[in-house]
């Protein structure tokens, strides 16, 4: 846990200097599990008004194996509406795959990757499928091979 | 067995009579070679050695782990030359080309600045790979900046502290299994790590599962290339058939470990079905058999209704669910005609109820169609298995029979030669019955059907012999007979797959079934 917990004992550190506009960290005890919650800037109808929670973990090969991150669905707090967003919080996006991952990313370049990623977006549905996945899968975000097969979202 | 006794002497003295016609096909069989002469690598004596060819058979070659080494090396060395640039580049650029190395020639010549961009060898920095300790330098993976920190970056400049590019690159070797294409840790920087430098930055077992990982994928990329699939066997295989040519060749290799497989689909050798056909054949009875065979065994069909119908409880007195039709399990007839005897059917001659035999015997005829194709298929395989069994042990038997007899090694090797027919031959049958499922039937399939025969009517009779005690074997009459038998069976089998390869090249086979 040495390699990790080193990096992110910095990580936090700066975080708690200063953070993005629209990103706020809610707990980070222990360096397994954070929480940070995101808010859309602009005046996206999708999201006006809505802030998201979301959950990192991290594990001891962290950053050089990607972190797990995934939206949670609280009374307060919903899932996005997004066609890359599973109602489950499952997100499936390039840079937190293995293969798109960079040691380089961090916690709050990730929250930026995702606020983007929900500013652009125009569509206020689910991935295809999304039923079906939400009740069957029983894998680990990580260990699903997501087919990135759009990029225009 | 004695039956057989005409046909087999003088049969072993002249082996080549049947091999005659196929001898002159050679040249056909030529049209599958390589692409690209290859490095000579002091194979040619060995082919040589090896027997002679038959129309069945496709041009390979065997390669040891360091036959592959060599190889890539002499690529690398040409491209080296060729090209002025580094090897560690050049071993890059013709990864990149999956081992083509005419194209990246070719394009390199053309635009070399933007071949070495896509390859992820961007703009060249002279020097050789090297750690430095740059004042000030922090690391953007741990965030270390603790003063004389070592690090290392390639030449997009992306540096990195030791430890970290370390442990990325154990990450990409140990856990992804990656080797050919493992790219700069920085955030979309394509520059792909070269050996050299990869060599300064990880452990001696790291290095050493690197560049085996690197030789898998130069087998892996070359199209002519294929790892044998026995396990613990290194080899790989070299041979030119195409995809395309499967349904006209049936491409058998043979390591240098023994193990005979299909060039084409990977499986074990199985001649003489095509690929297509073996693929169906496997699922087909991954799906049927095991529900074929139980529906055979324990299930009667309605003879009204044709409902496939399970007994499951003790009285004989049967009423469709469907069709309302009641009759008797036992004879398939009415169950009015029973009267009063019901328990004990006595009624096997009435009419109704041999029509409703027959009736029933005609709709299971696809049923009984597959089981019969299906069980000798099995049965072959099962057989195969058992007669390897005995192959195991004959090599005590022979020791036995070394000084039982006084035959000395050389002379009891026929017993070896026996048992590698019988393994062989089995395995030609086995894919016989699948193939012989598809075919539509006409005077080819007959022709088929004797050769089939001739040829299971001897292995059969070889099994027999084969299993005789140690006294038996002594007998010089039953050597003879075994040795006259095990050559029959070879030629068998060799006119067997001669006939079909033949008609499949030609494309004359029809089939039940559209491939």
């Amino acid at each position: 846990m040495a390699f990790a917990s080193k990096r992110l004992g910095k990580e936090l550190a700066k975080i708690h200097g200063s953070l993005p506009p629209g990103i706020t960290l809610v707990t980070a005890e222990g360096f397994q599990e954070w929480l940070l919650d995101i808010q859309v800037l602009d005046a996206n109808p999708i999201y006006m008004n809505k802030t998201f929670r979301l959950k990192f973990k991290f594990s001891p090969s962290y950053p050089i194996e990607p972190p797990e991150v995934t939206f949670l669905n609280t009374a307060d707090r919903p899932v996005p509406m997004h066609p890359h967003i599973y109602s489950n919080g499952i997100i499936c996006l390039d840079l937190l795959g293995q293969q798109g991952w960079s040691p380089v990313q961090n916690v709050e370049s990730i929250c930026m990757s995702l606020q983007s990623m929900l500013t652009g977006n125009t569509k206020n549905e689910r991935p295809e499928g999304d039923e079906q996945f939400v009740a069957s899968n029983r894998r680990r975000p990580r260990d699903i091979d997501f087919y990135y097969h759009d990029n225009t979202v | 067995m004695s039956s057989e006794d005409d046909f087999m002497s003088g049969m072993s003295s002249d082996e080549d009579d049947v091999l005659q016609e196929s001898e002159n096909e050679e040249g056909s069989a030529d049209d599958f070679g390589f692409d690209e002469p290859e490095p000579d690598l002091g194979f040619s004596q060995k082919e040589d050695v090896q027997k002679k060819k038959k129309i069945f058979d496709v041009n390979f070659k065997v390669y040891q782990p360091k036959d592959i080494q060599a190889q890539q090396d002499d690529l690398i060395d040409e491209v080296n030359m060729i090209l002025d640039i580094r090897k560690e580049d050049a071993a890059i650029l013709l990864r990149h080309f999956r081992w083509n190395k005419e194209r990246l020639i070719e394009d390199y010549m053309d635009r070399p600045k933007r071949v070495l961009e896509a390859a992820g060898l961007g703009t060249n920095v002279a020097g050789p790979p090297k750690l430095e300790v740059i004042p000030g330098f922090c690391c953007d993976i741990c965030c270390e900046d603790e003063p004389g920190l070592k690090s290392f970056a390639m030449k997009c400049g992306h540096r990195f502290c030791v430890t970290c590019y370390n442990q990325y690159l154990a990450q990409k070797i140990k856990e992804e299994g990656e080797a050919a294409r493992i790219q700069c840790p920085a955030e979309g920087c394509k520059r792909i790590i070269d050996a050299k430098s990869l060599d300064l930055l990880v452990t001696a077992d790291l290095q050493q599962r690197y560049h085996e990982l690197l030789t898998r994928t130069y087998v892996e990329d070359k199209e002519h290339l294929k790892w044998c699939p026995a396990p613990d066997c290194q080899n790989a295989i070299e041979c030119g058939i195409k995809k395309k040519d499967l349904d006209r060749v049936v491409p058998t290799v043979v390591c240098d470990c023994k193990h005979r497989f299909c060039f084409g689909c990977i499986l074990s050798d199985h001649q003489p079905a095509p690929c297509e056909l073996v693929k169906r054949w496997l699922k087909k009875c991954a799906d049927d058999s095991e529900t074929a065979n139980w529906i055979s065994a324990n299930t009667k069909e309605c003879p009204k209704c044709n409902s496939t119908i399970e007994k499951n409880g003790g009285c004989n007195h049967m009423t469709c669910r469907k069709c309302k039709h009641e009759f008797c399990w036992m004879c398939m007839g009415l169950w009015s005609e029973h009267g009063t005897s019901w328990y004990n059917c006595n009624r096997f001659e009435e009419k109704s109820g041999s029509e409703a035999r027959d009736a029933q015997a005609k709709s299971r005829v696809s049923l009984e169609r597959y089981l019969h194709y299906y069980n000798r298929y099995a049965n072959h395989e099962q057989s195969a298995k058992l007669d390897k069994d005995i192959y195991n042990k004959t090599e005590r038997k022979m020791t036995q029979l070394q000084s039982a007899s006084g035959m000395s090694w050389i002379e009891v090797q026929y017993l070896n030669s026996a048992s590698q027919a019988l393994q062989t031959c089995r395995q030609t049958l086995k894919w016989t019955y699948a193939f012989a499922f598809y075919l539509a039937r006409n005077n080819l399939t007959e022709m088929f059907e004797d050769n089939q025969k001739d040829l299971e009517m001897a292995v059969e009779a070889l099994s027999e012999m084969f299993e005789k005690n140690v006294q038996e074997l002594a007998e010089p009459k039953l050597k003879v007979e075994i040795m006259d038998k095990t050559s029959y069976c070879n030629k068998r089998r060799v006119i067997l797959l001669a006939d079909t390869a033949d008609n499949l090249a030609n494309g004359v086979w029809s089939w039940g079934i559209d491939f």
